[in-house]
This record gives C-alpha cells, sequence and structure tokens, in this order.
C-alpha cells in the first residue's frame, strides 16, 4: 500500500475505491489482493506478482490486478483473493495455484477446491430504519466493510479531515463545532467545542486526545456498534479534534468486554496508519497524529473521565476530584480532550455537511440526533437512531412497536444505572438532555430499557444498586458505604422485612450519598432508587406493609402453584432447576414450595397456563 | 502411587515463563505499561498468580503493591486459572429483566456448581459479567467468548452438551 501523500492523492484514492466497490455490480474482470499483514507474511505479495505474470503470459494482460487491505479472514482463510466479475473467493493461496486459477479465469470457470464463498451476515442488531428514525451516525454501518479502508473512504471517509487540513485553521473548526451546538454523547452534554476550546487555550506543547470507549452502562451498546461497524468514522472525528485542540497522541480507551470492537479498532488504526492518514505529516501536510487502544479490564467506574485517565496510565481506576478539569489538566496532568465514540464520529458529519444542516435536527439546545439502544421488552429491539425532540412514545410505540406481547408499558429506563424509571406519563416527554433531567431520570449514554408490567420497580431498583455498590470503586466513604446501606435496605424491603421507617431512610440516604460522592458513580447511584420511590410508591409500600410484591417477582414474597389447568405434560417437572415438581404423566402436578426456589422456569415453560402464582 | 500432581506456578513452565518475559518486554516501556502488561498476560496466560505479579514488578522497576493494586481492582484480572471453558452469565439490565437468573439456577443444577466456581474435573467455570453490550439478544451468554443471545432455560441442558461433546471430539 501506497502512503498518501497528499490531499489530491486522497481524492484519487477514493476515486479508485469506489471503482473497485463499483466490481460488484459491473462485468468488469478485476482481480482483487488482500495485503493484510498476515496475508503478506504467508506470500501474497508473491502471489500477486505471479499472478501478474501468469495473466500476461495468457493474454489476460488487460486483466488488473489491485491490493486492497481486507478480503476474507487473514488468519483462517488468508492469502485470498477475489476475482470478478463472479466475485470468487479464493482462500489459503499459494504460489502453485496461481496457474489453476488464471486458467479458470480463461475459461470462465470456477477453482472449487480454493473457493470459500464469503459469508453473508445478519445484522441482528440494527434493522432497516422505521420512517421516524433519522440515521447520521448509523448511517453506514451494515452498508461499508469495516474492516476494509478502501470501502469507508470510497463512502467519504477522511474527506472532512482533507477538508480542515486543506481550508480550515484550528479556531476555524472549533467555531464550527460550537455553531453546531454538538454535546458530550457520553451522557453530560457538555457543549463539545467548549471543551476543545479549553484544550486548546490550556497553556503547554503536550496535549493528548482520549475516546472514551468504555461504554459501561448495561443496557447499552450504542458504541460498540459504532467502533465495530464504521471505525473510520471515530478515527477521522479524532483527528479533527486533535488538529482543533493541538494534541498530538490518542488513546482510545475500551472495555475489555469488547473484544470485536478492539480488534477493528487496532486493524481500523493500522490500515489508516499504513495510508498515512496516521502517523508524521498527514496527507504531506505539517499535521501529525497517531493513537493506539487500550483496553480496559472490567470495571464499570473508568467510564468516568478521571477514573478513565488513571487507568491508561497504568494504576487502579479511581476518579479524582474535579476541578482541574482534563482540559487543564489530565492524561499524565496535561491538558487533555475526553469525549465520547459518538461525539467524535458526529464531527466528520458536521464538518463534512454544515452547521446548518446539523443545527436543523433537534430541539433549541440539543441539535442533531442521538443513538439508543432499545431493550428489554419492547417488540422490536436493537439500535436507533432519532432526532433530539422526538417523544419517548414515538420511539417505545413507533420505532419499537409498543410492548412485546401486548402487555401493559410500566416503565422506561434511561441513563443506565445512574438514570431513572419513568412512568406512562412521561411517554409524550421531548427526549433531550434538560426534559430527561427534569423528569427524574438522565439522558445517559443512550440505554433504553422499556419494562412491562411484569416488573417490580423495588426489584429493579434493588438490582441497579446491587451493580453500583459492586462497582463503587471505594475511595470516597459517602458512596462506598452509602451505596452498601441503600442496597441492604432494599433487600431487606424485596425480602419482606422492610419497616415503615424505611422509607425516610432511603431518602435520607440517597440524597447523601448524590451530594457528598466525588464522582458521577456515587452522585448518580441513588438515581434509580429516587425515581422509582416518587413514581412507583405504591409498589414500596405494598413489599413494606402487605409483605406482596405487586408484579410477583420478589422470590420471597410469591408462592407457586398448580391450578386445574395442569394436563400433567411433565415439561415444568423436567425444567425445574430443584425438582421440586412431581405428578405422574396425564395427572395434576404438584410443588413442593419447601424445595421450590420461585424462578418461575415452570411458569415460562407452561402452556396451558396451569402455574399459579401468588 | 504416584503423587498427585502439583499445580505449577506458570513462572515454573519454560514455556509459560517465556511467554511472560516476551510479554513484559514487548510491553513495559509503552507509557502505562502496568495495564498492557497486565491484559495481555490475562489474555495469554489466563491468570497471574502472586509469584507473578511479583515478578512483573521487579521486571518493571515499580513496587509489587501497584501491581498488586491493579490486578485486585479490576475484575477481568485472575490470580487462579479458570476451567478449560467459561460460561458467562450476562446480568445487565436488559439481561436482567428478561430472566438470565432463570438461567443461573438452571445452570447450578446441570453443573452442580456456583457462579466464580469450577467443575472439579476443571472443565467449565461459570461466571456472572455486567453487560457484554448484546442487549438487543437479551437474555445473552457468552460460551469462551461466544454470545448465545435470546437464551433460555430450556436450552441450557444443549448449551452445556455442546461444551462437553466437543471436548469429548477433541479429545478423541
Amino acid at each position: 500500500m501506497k502512503k498518501l501523500n497528499s490531499l489530491d492523492d486522497l481524492a484519487r484514492f477514493s476515486q479508485h475505491s469506489q471503482h473497485l466497490n463499483a466490481l460488484k455490480n459491473s462485468n468488469e474482470a478485476a482481480i482483487l489482493v488482500s495485503v493484510d499483514p498476515v496475508c503478506i507474511a504467508k506470500g501474497a505479495e508473491a502471489i500477486k506478482d505471479a499472478l501478474v505474470a501468469a495473466l500476461a503470459d495468457a493474454g489476460l494482460g488487460n486483466i488488473a490486478v489491485y491490493e486492497v487491505t481486507h478480503i476474507g479472514n487473514p488468519e483462517k482463510e488468508g492469502p485470498d483473493i477475489l476475482v470478478y466479475p463472479r466475485e470468487t473467493h479464493y482462500v489459503r493461496l499459494v504460489k502453485a495455484d496461481v496457474p489453476e486459477i488464471v486458467n479458470a479465469i480463461k475459461t470462465d470457470t470456477v477453482v472449487t477446491r480454493l473457493e470459500l464463498p464469503l459469508p453473508v451476515v445478519k445484522d441482528e442488531e440494527l434493522h432497516d430504519p422505521e420512517p421516524k428514525e433519522v440515521r447520521v451516525i448509523l448511517e453506514s454501518i451494515g452498508k461499508l466493510n469495516p474492516l476494509a479502508i478502501e470501502d469507508s473512504i470510497a463512502n467519504g471517509a477522511y474527506g472532512s479531515l482533507a477538508k480542515v487540513l486543506g481550508e480550515m485553521q484550528p479556531d476555524e473548526v472549533i467555531e464550527t463545532v460550537l455553531a453546531s451546538k454538538l454535546r458530550g454523547r457520553g451522557g453530560a452534554g457538555f457543549p463539545t467545542g467548549l471543551k476543545w476550546k479549553f484544550v486548546r487555550q490550556a497553556p503547554g506543547d503536550e496535549k493528548y486526545l482520549v475516546c472514551n470507549a468504555d461504554e459501561g452502562d448495561p443496557g447499552a451498546f450504542m458504541n460498540r456498534k459504532v467502533l465495530e461497524g464504521d471505525p473510520h468514522a471515530v478515527i477521522e472525528g479524532m483527528a479533527i479534534a486533535a488538529y482543533a485542540t493541538g494534541a498530538r497522541q490518542a488513546y482510545v480507551y475500551c472495555r475489555a468486554e469488547y473484544p470485536i470492537a478492539v480488534n477493528t479498532m487496532n486493524l481500523a488504526i493500522d490500515q489508516a496508519r499504513r495510508l498515512g492518514l496516521l502517523g508524521e505529516n498527514i496527507l504531506g501536510t505539517d499535521f501529525s497524529f497517531d493513537l493506539e487502544v487500550r483496553m480496559g479490564a472490567g470495571a464499570f467506574v473508568c467510564g468516568e473521565e478521571t477514573a478513565l485517565l488513571a487507568s491508561i496510565e497504568g494504576g487502579r481506576g479511581e476518579p479524582r476530584v474535579r476541578p482541574p478539569f482534563p482540559a487543564q489538566k489530565g492524561l499524565w496532568d496535561k491538558p487533555t480532550n475526553i469525549n465520547n465514540v459518538e461525539t467524535y464520529a458526529n464531527v466528520p458529519k458536521i464538518i463534512g455537511r454544515g452547521v446548518d444542516w446539523y443545527s436543523s435536527m433537534g430541539t433549541e439546545k440539543s441539535k442533531g440526533t442521538k443513538t439508543f439502544a432499545l431493550a428489554g421488552d419492547a417488540a422490536n429491539t436493537g439500535l436507533i437512531e432519532v432526532p433530539f425532540g422526538i417523544t419517548l412514545r414515538e420511539i417505545i410505540y413507533d420505532i419499537g412497536g409498543g410492548i412485546r406481547g401486548g402487555k401493559k408499558y410500566k416503565a422506561v429506563q434511561t441513563g443506565g444505572p445512574m438514570g431513572g424509571c419513568l412512568p406512562e406519563k412521561y411517554l409524550d416527554l421531548p427526549v433531550d438532555y434538560e426534559t430527561l433531567g427534569q423528569a427524574g431520570s438522565i439522558m445517559g449514554s443512550g440505554g433504553m430499557v422499556v419494562m412491562d408490567e411484569d416488573t417490580c420497580m423495588v426489584d429493579i431498583a434493588r438490582f441497579f444498586m446491587e451493580f453500583t455498590q459492586d462497582e463503587s470503586c471505594g475511595k470516597c466513604i459517602p458512596c462506598r458505604v452509602g451505596t452498601r446501606r441503600i442496597l441492604e435496605t432494599l433487600q431487606r424491603i424485596c425480602k419482606g422485612e422492610g419497616k415503615p421507617e424505611d422509607i425516610p431512610l432511603l431518602k435520607e440516604l440517597c440524597e447523601e450519598t448524590k451530594q457528598d460522592s466525588l464522582c458521577g458513580l456515587g452522585q448518580g447511584a441513588a438515581g434509580p432508587v429516587i425515581s422509582t420511590m416518587e413514581h412507583f410508591m405504591a409498589e414500596y409500600e405494598a413489599h413494606i406493609y402487605d409483605k406482596k410484591c405487586p408484579a410477583k417477582v420478589c422470590r420471597d414474597l410469591i408462592e407457586f402453584s398448580i391450578s386445574d389447568n395442569c394436563t400433567g405434560c411433565t415439561s415444568c417437572a423436567r425444567y425445574c432447576p430443584t425438582n421440586a415438581i412431581a405428578g405422574e404423566r396425564k395427572e395434576k402436578h404438584v410443588i413442593d414450595s419447601s424445595i421450590c426456589i420461585r424462578c418461575g422456569i415452570c411458569h415460562n415453560v407452561c402452556k396451558f397456563d396451569a402455574i399459579v402464582i401468588e | 502411587m504416584p503423587e498427585p500432581a502439583k499445580i505449577r506456578d506458570p513462572l515454573d513452565m519454560p514455556e509459560q515463563r517465556r511467554v511472560i518475559d516476551r510479554t513484559i518486554d514487548e510491553f513495559m516501556h509503552l507509557p502505562g505499561a502496568a495495564m498492557v502488561v497486565l491484559n495481555n498476560l490475562q489474555g495469554r496466560i489466563g491468570y497471574i498468580t502472586k509469584p507473578m505479579q511479583a515478578y512483573i514488578a521487579e521486571r518493571m522497576n515499580v513496587p509489587l503493591s501497584k501491581i498488586h493494586g491493579v490486578v485486585s481492582f479490576y475484575s477481568f484480572f485472575t490470580t487462579e486459572p479458570r476451567g478449560k471453558h467459561v460460561v458467562k452469565f450476562c446480568i445487565g439490565t436488559a439481561c436482567y429483566v428478561g430472566g438470565a437468573e432463570q438461567l443461573i439456577d438452571k445452570t447450578k443444577q446441570v453443573l452442580g456448581i456456583n457462579p466464580g466456581q469450577t467443575t472439579p474435573d476443571g472443565m467449565i467455570t461459570v461466571e456472572v459479567c455486567r453487560c457484554v453490550g448484546a442487549c438487543s439478544q437479551a437474555p445473552v451468554i457468552v460460551v469462551d467468548d461466544l454470545n448465545h443471545g435470546k437464551m433460555q432455560a430450556t436450552r441450557i441442558n444443549n448449551v452445556i452438551n455442546q461444551i462437553l461433546q466437543s471436548e469429548a471430539v477433541s479429545a478423541a
């Protein structure tokens, strides 16, 4: 692969890549050879030379042979080539295979022993957009091959970087992003342009750029999809941010739970570097910039920016007091710009299509679009992207298809473990940073878990508190002790051991944990408890006073039995994990409640609605 | 009677020792190297014992307290070998709402072990983990890095059997 040494080189490479892309739909004969480093190590270059020579010998010198960064899995299938117009994928080639392949081209046949069709991958997470969606960040995902940089460049990737390098001063870039009113997609919604300005203005020559890809909120997977599906949008956005802020080195901090995202990013970075889109003197300009991926190791708190920096520095991911903010004192005490994956991915779009286009979407204070991970009891789950200002009802009912199984809506949980649960009365709320905050939840990074009537809100509060208590790093006392006391209280209530004074106690604990904790984790930890107490107090009271779980979830407050509907099919007895169900075939079964752990598997497998929960 | 095989530290096994040395040499000069070295060792060796931590600290010329502090802070680092196969239950919000607990209950019965434990033959370790980010496929279990979505308690037996069968095949 030759480095691109000028803006014109990039334009030419883009045209070349578009030509390669168009081969799929043309009758042109051509051969693509993967020059992935692994394929090269296995002799791809010699195979390419042999192909060119053999084609010439066979009088097929008019068939062009092109190098591409990636075709199939290089480890398992390399060296591999793609032969057009048939689009035949030949794998695990050695030089000796070349004459046979050229002969097949000449006779318009296929060497079946070498052929391995490219897999057709079906994406279960990203459906065709619903009418109310607007896809900007997700636009290209699924349509381009994230493992081959040519595909992205054919689709316009790095065009905005070229525009910035060729036409704009760093301050102009910052002004443009400011004017677009882009806000941080990590959840807090801080104006991105302003953050960049702070970093640019911070004294010192050594500055860093960090991409927060530690998407730890349970229920959120938008960033993973962007990293896996459109990595070059993130790299380009980071390069533009580096140009604007004056940073020369960047890190993408990605959680270890996302191995595919890490691999995809590493491959994309390597390909960009080989083309000279990263490294020294990018596209022949005096702008130099490089980045690498750093992996987390399973600590949720590392999504907090100061904890994340501590982790990149190689230590325990414990947060510290702000100020000073990372823009003043960040990585290795140098000014550091930290943005979320989606924030960076927005930048090339804004530069490329203009501020007016961007700010035409969204509300007064929240511009553009937001990706959400719709999960839980919605009929259609998966990734969606909507303009700010759309209502929760439109998201859940028009895009999500309502509640699965025709059940009743109970709440939507937004913002992850620091967020809140919003009941039906908020369904017509327009979704943006401010209104979600006023309603007692947060935008967060974009997880949206829909819950139906079978969900116990006290149990959900307990679930989240178990999570935050477990993930509390322990550095500050309000969070370390506060989350534990809240959790113990909730566990007691769920067991039916709650006391009336637990409600004021919970309120007090929540307030103090929120006020006094060091970082966002502790400050937000009480969110799910506060919001469920506000909107679903009746459920708390039922647990405490009546010792009942209205949603029939809390195991200590329910009993399972079998009604006369039972046909004796034995299904429940077979799947019961504690063998608590007995009965003869075709006779009514009985549950031994002293062994029953109330897991509900029998209820799920019974086809005759015979399992009664009380 | 032969002595029962003692579990040897990776440092005492020449092949593993070479991997450890190579990994330290490869990454120790990076800024923030401790996390990178430990992440790679966890991946390549599978666990990081106390003697290994001491060795890493000495080679990298940092206090052992720093290395141990990092190892004990992050949940991905383990100090003991895990089973040959790892079955992880995602207990993120969507998976929890989708019935992850039932799946764990069923697995307890099938394998006779609790999350965090390994079967006595060293074959399967069961773990719970926080959101793996496959929420639209909830509930999800992860078998050796491969996600199984929309899992049901009724399918747990099959999943476990598949692991055991693949082992039986490779043994044969």
